[in-house]
């Protein structure tokens, strides 16, 4: 180290920190430890291990029931199609035309309602009264989760599937206007201010200036929330809105977890399905 | 010290962008390499520290052959080749620090450089380095509120923290103005000179290769077309290299311009017409 | 031809035929597919409830006011146990999401053919399912509580996670990872300098943002059992509560709106 002595003591470097006031930085980090110790006792506290424990073969069941999947796991048992594989098969069908059905009705009412909606919602061509009432309903529509909307769908039309197709219309609404909002508002003014000064009218405007800006955009985001609307019609049946999530809340219920694991394999199979198509579409686009 | 014996690179999709290349470079010596977009100049340079595989031919740098180490021994390789790049390549979210000592990485140990523990003589080259291209001040500013000749001065110090032999620079000036364009040629030189370095320079710019580098490699369709002195470039070099055009206007006037430097000051309006 | 020559005439159209007539017959069969689906869905609906609902509405909106606030000392339990169920479960679920997200991108995976495509299995599995669905498996087999719900939470967003962030580690910039392996950076070192500080911004993005949006899905994981204020949310209604039911409501309303301000505040001060 003799070598090193010789010389004039190095400057130091050390990384500069990411949060340049120390005392923000030590109150954020003590801070974020007692939440995270506070949160996970608050949490772990009230863990039942014992029924954790219990549980866990009637995990290993639930896996086993994937391999393989119940209408096939029937016939290997039994060497016959028996009554209730038939009659499960049927119910999963019914619900998942149900659900399949919810999907595209109710996406494409999404679509032709939140257009106009996410029109009023942009700030560069929206007067402010329209402005705001846009924007008011984006909220109301992306603050619930939609099973908390399906749950008022259906006190007021009674169980069914129209209960679930509006619920995931309104869903939509909030979803596709606020994006197509921002879409607008970030789009080229230059562009849109070349088509107005053509002296042409506000519906022209939109259709010469704005809309080719923003439809690739729009087209993809409507396949994408259709994807969305798939998942989520899967669930709002657990409030009784119809769709494939009634006959999962059965079979859950009746702890026929072949049935179950049978209906999530459909559900994965005809999202990664759709997502793969709605890529390609996508890349066609471009 | 650099020797290439019948480098080739073939691409999956069946393009040949080098056709068995030879060169050598001596210790010391700064190299221009010029010639058309797509003629395979990165692909070569590429090839020597091999972040481009070639297919065929031997690189030797001091007689080791680059071209058949395996994992460890081309990092040990590279450690002895620094590269700068055309649009810089600086981790745009890490400091100037940072960057400069991302150079050191080959001879760290990964849990040092992930805590930034490097040796104190690690960070007294590399301020000894900010300090020689000029950014002493800037070490904790982060990469992208840089501009980009002081991008540049970031990479080229990454380049020599590593204690190369051998420089490879791809286009450096090719995202700069004129001005800036020979303060970096001028520095990589002067620097090279310091430390008795060795380098390969991708340029477009055939005038400020020909005030800067003594020697140039004319590429064409991944073969060398041309190599010689900078004043033996003519118009039929230039064809030879390019294909046909009007080069008069191209070809430095001044042969007796020893540095150059000085004797290009009256082609300054045709430079910045051309670029 | 979208320009033809009608007797010397030059006719300028925005489409030709063929294309304008696949246009028709694509809005045509989407045309046909709404009025299928609808047709489905009608013959299961009582339309005298539809026809009916404008009473109920009226009905339950003037039982809902006022709001019964008193309540609101009931709703500080649940409510911190939604928040937490949210924040460790994203936690959890970015544990996760890191080491899957490198093995899906396509320019870090250690094998394309062998790893890669089960890194996308459980990326699209986790995506799939819903997070009420994770509730409901996992309340069925660990039993009901906020334990349950945390990781449905994790589960559900495991798949979000590293489906953005592998997106991100394919869109780096690769010149600066060239140039940090040009300097004989060891694997390791080239994706702790290279990779790691491109994706950081995208790591911290997504990860607020799906904490945003699990506070608003942890606020129903109650009505399957795994804790939160959905629980009170559910035997609110179940016992026709309705001025409960609008004070966790709007409890649900703050709670969401302040979140979506924090995490809009969080993003922009990182990028």
């Amino acid at each position: 180290m003799a070598e090193v002595s010789v010389r004039a003591p190095g400057r130091r470097w050390s990384k500069p920190p990411f949060i340049k006031s120390p005392g923000l930085r030590w109150g954020l980090y003590i801070g974020a430890t007692i939440y995270f110790v506070l949160a996970s006792y608050s949490i772990l506290v009230d863990v039942d291990w014992q029924r954790v424990y219990e549980g866990l073969p009637r995990g290993a069941k639930f896996l086993g029931g994937f391999f393989p999947p119940f209408p096939f796991a029937n016939i290997i048992e039994t060497g016959g199609f028996e009554e209730l594989a038939a009659q499960r098969l049927i119910d999963i069908g019914d619900g998942l035309i149900e659900s399949l059905t919810m999907t595209v009705t109710s996406t494409a009412i999404g679509i032709l309602i939140s257009v106009p909606i996410g029109l009023g919602a942009a700030r560069n061509i929206a007067p402010a009264p329209v402005y705001l009432f846009c924007r008011g309903i984006i909220a109301v529509s992306r603050s619930f989760q939609e099973v908390i909307i399906a749950i008022f769908c259906v006190a007021m039309f009674g169980f069914g599937p129209f209960a679930g197709m509006v619920t995931l219309s309104f869903a939509t609404i909030g979803f596709l206007s606020k994006l197509l909002a921002e879409d607008i508002e970030s789009m080229d003014p230059g562009q849109a201010e070349a088509i107005r000064a053509t002296g042409s009218r506000w519906p022209q405007w939109i259709n010469y200036g704005v809309q080719p800006q923003v439809m690739p955009r729009l087209i993809g985001l409507s396949l994408y929330r259709l994807d969305i609307n798939f998942r989520e019609s899967s669930v709002v049946g657990i409030v009784g809105a119809g769709g494939i999530g009634s006959t999962l809340l059965t079979a859950f219920d009746r702890y026929e977890y072949s049935t179950a694991a049978t209906i999530l394999l459909i559900i994965i199979g005809i999202v990664f399905f759709a997502e793969y198509s709605a890529g390609k579409i996508r890349a066609r686009l471009q | 010290m650099l020797r290439l014996e019948g480098l080739t690179k073939r691409y999956p999709t069946g393009d040949e962008a080098l056709k068995g290349v030879d060169l050598e470079v001596p210790k010391g010596q700064v190299l221009a390499l010029i010639g058309p977009s797509g003629a395979g100049k990165s692909t070569l340079i590429r090839c020597i520290n091999r972040l481009v595989e070639p297919t065929g031919g031997r690189a030797t740098l001091d007689g080791m052959n680059i071209t058949a180490l395996g994992v460890g021994g081309l990092r040990q390789a590279r450690r002895r080749m620094g590269m700068i790049f055309q649009e810089y390549a600086l981790v745009e979210r890490l400091t100037v620090m940072e960057n400069v000592l991302s150079g050191r990485l080959g001879y760290v140990g990964f849990w040092r450089s992930w805590f930034r523990k490097f040796p104190q003589s690690d960070v007294d080259e590399a301020f000894r380095l900010l300090d020689r291209v000029g950014l002493a001040e800037m070490c904790d500013k982060r990469a992208d509120e840089l501009s980009g000749g002081q991008r540049q001065r970031v990479g080229i110090a990454r380049a020599l923290i590593q204690d190369p032999a051998l420089l490879l620079v791809d286009e450096p000036t090719a995202s700069l103005d004129p001005k800036t364009s020979r303060q970096i040629m001028r520095l990589i030189c002067e620097l090279c000179e310091e430390r008795g370095l060795a380098a390969i320079i991708n340029i477009h710019d055939v005038l400020l290769a020909q005030m800067f580098v003594p020697r140039i490699v004319g590429l064409r369709l991944g073969e060398v077309v041309y190599d010689g002195p900078s004043d033996g470039l003519s118009p039929d070099v230039l064809t030879e290299i390019y294909g046909e055009e009007d080069w008069e206007a191209t070809i430095k006037k001044d042969p007796d311009g020893d540095d150059g430097v000085d004797g290009v000051e009256i082609d300054r309006e045709r430079l910045e017409g051309l670029i | 031809m979208p320009v033809r020559v009608e007797a010397d005439i030059k006719v300028w159209q925005r489409r030709d035929r063929n294309k304008q007539l696949a246009i028709w017959g694509g809005w045509f069969a989407g045309v046909l597919l709404f009025a299928y689906c609808w047709q489905i869905i009608s013959v299961n609906t009582t339309w005298f409830f539809v026809w009916d609902s404008p009473r109920i509405a009226a009905d339950i909106g003037s039982r809902m006011v006022p709001p019964r606030w008193e309540y609101i000392y009931k709703i500080w339990d649940p409510l911190w146990d939604t928040i937490n169920i949210a924040t460790l479960g994203t936690m959890l679920a970015l544990f996760m999401a890191v080491p899957v997200a490198f093995l899906a991108a396509r320019n870090t995976t250690p094998h394309a053919y062998l790893i890669r495509p089960v890194a996308l299995f459980i990326i699209v599995s986790s995506r799939s399912i819903n997070s009420l669905i994770w509730a409901l498996l996992l309340v069925s087999i660990i039993g009901p509580g906020v334990f349950a719900g945390t990781i449905a939470i994790a589960l559900r967003s495991v798949g979000f996670c590293s489906k953005l962030l592998y997106e991100a580690i394919e869109e780096i910039d690769h010149s600066q990872v060239e140039a940090i392996e040009a300097t004989g950076a060891s694997r390791w070192q080239i994706m702790a300098f290279g990779i790691v500080p491109q994706i950081m911004p995208a790591l911290a993005g997504i990860s607020v943002f799906r904490w945003d949006i699990n506070i608003r899905e942890s606020t129903v994981l109650g009505l399957v059992g795994a804790g939160g204020i959905g629980l009170q949310l559910s035997s609110s209604l179940n016992i026709l509560a309705w001025p409960q039911v609008t004070l966790i409501l709007i409890a649900i309303l703050i709670t969401v709106v302040v979140s979506e301000w924090v995490s809009a505040k969080v993003r922009h001060a990182i990028i």
